[in-house]
């Protein structure tokens, strides 16, 4: 139970984090991605702070035996650049700049009932579905 | 950059990566969200199907909460037509999937751990953004 409660918690503390850094306004997302138009450099300071507290976390926790809840570590260890790789996230930021949403923010808004992130989102799951349909049921 | 924010985007960020590590740390796992939705499809253990829900329950309630303190934060803004969020949200579903991973699995925790595949796959996704973008803002005239 107590790694779902955790889970729960820092799931609010992740849409907490997305909504207050505006991650949650695709316009806002999209003046990021448009850097021949009015610039908005916010979102770098988005990623920058995400990495400025979790690298020393993650150094911290490389030295630990198994995470708190006593369960392993379980984190990938692929190191290839193959072209699923490749050719998912060239589809995924394709995604992102129509529709200025990326999964969190989605799920977020969906929860905010913006009828746009609804929209999105139910796409979204669709192509999580389809994605398992194609490679993991064969 | 009228509408440049440092401040709260820094301190958003921040959040977004105590989140990532708390999940690191208690549950030994990656915050990656398309890795922890798309996993409620894969997997069969309960223990590993409860967390996952557990951690969107509370992405969905969190956005409900933020809405009430501030709605603003969740202005849409964009002249986008029904077909192209339809569009937009398989694309990123579909992509992040066979990608393994998103803005946060491969843009946050990946570059923090100095991962290869998520250096990559960030310099790709951020490109094919920027070339969206471009193509739909200076080309299209804005409007999808």
């Amino acid at each position: 139970m107590r790694p779902a409660l955790v889970a729960f918690i820092a799931g609010l503390l992740f849409a907490f984090g997305l909504a207050l850094a505006g991650m949650t306004q695709p316009a806002k997302v999209v003046a990021f991605l448009d850097l021949s138009g009015d610039w908005d450099p916010s979102l770098a300071f988005v990623m920058g702070g995400a990495i400025l507290v979790y690298m020393p976390i993650f150094r911290f926790a490389k030295r630990m035996q198994a995470a708190w809840s006593g369960q392993a570590f379980s984190l990938p260890t692929r190191n290839d650049l193959d072209p699923r790789l490749i050719a998912g996230a060239a589809l995924f930021g394709i995604g992102w700049g129509v529709g200025g949403y990326c999964p969190g923010p989605g799920f977020t808004a969906s929860g905010a009932l913006s009828s746009h992130a609804l929209t999105f989102t139910a796409a979204l799951i669709t192509g999580f579905v389809a994605h398992t349909l194609v490679f993991s049921r064969r | 950059m009228d509408n440049f924010t440092p401040i709260s985007s820094g301190l958003g960020g921040m959040l977004i990566g105590l989140s990532a590590g708390l999940i690191l740390l208690y549950n030994g796992r990656i915050a990656g969200i398309s890795g922890i939705v798309g996993g409620l499809l894969t997997n069969r253990q309960a223990r590993e199907l409860l967390w996952r829900a557990a951690f969107l329950l509370g992405l969905l309630g969190g956005g409900l909460i933020a809405s009430s303190i501030a709605p603003d934060a969740f202005a849409f803004e964009l002249d986008r037509s029904t077909p192209a969020l339809i569009a937009a949200g398989l694309l990123v579903g579909f992509g992040t999937r066979l990608g393994n991973g998103c803005t946060s699995g491969h843009g946050v925790c990946g570059i923090s751990r100095l991962s290869r595949r998520s250096i990559v796959a960030t310099a790709i996704f951020m490109s094919a953004g920027i070339l969206t973008v471009y193509i739909i803002n200076h080309i299209l005239g804005g409007a999808l």
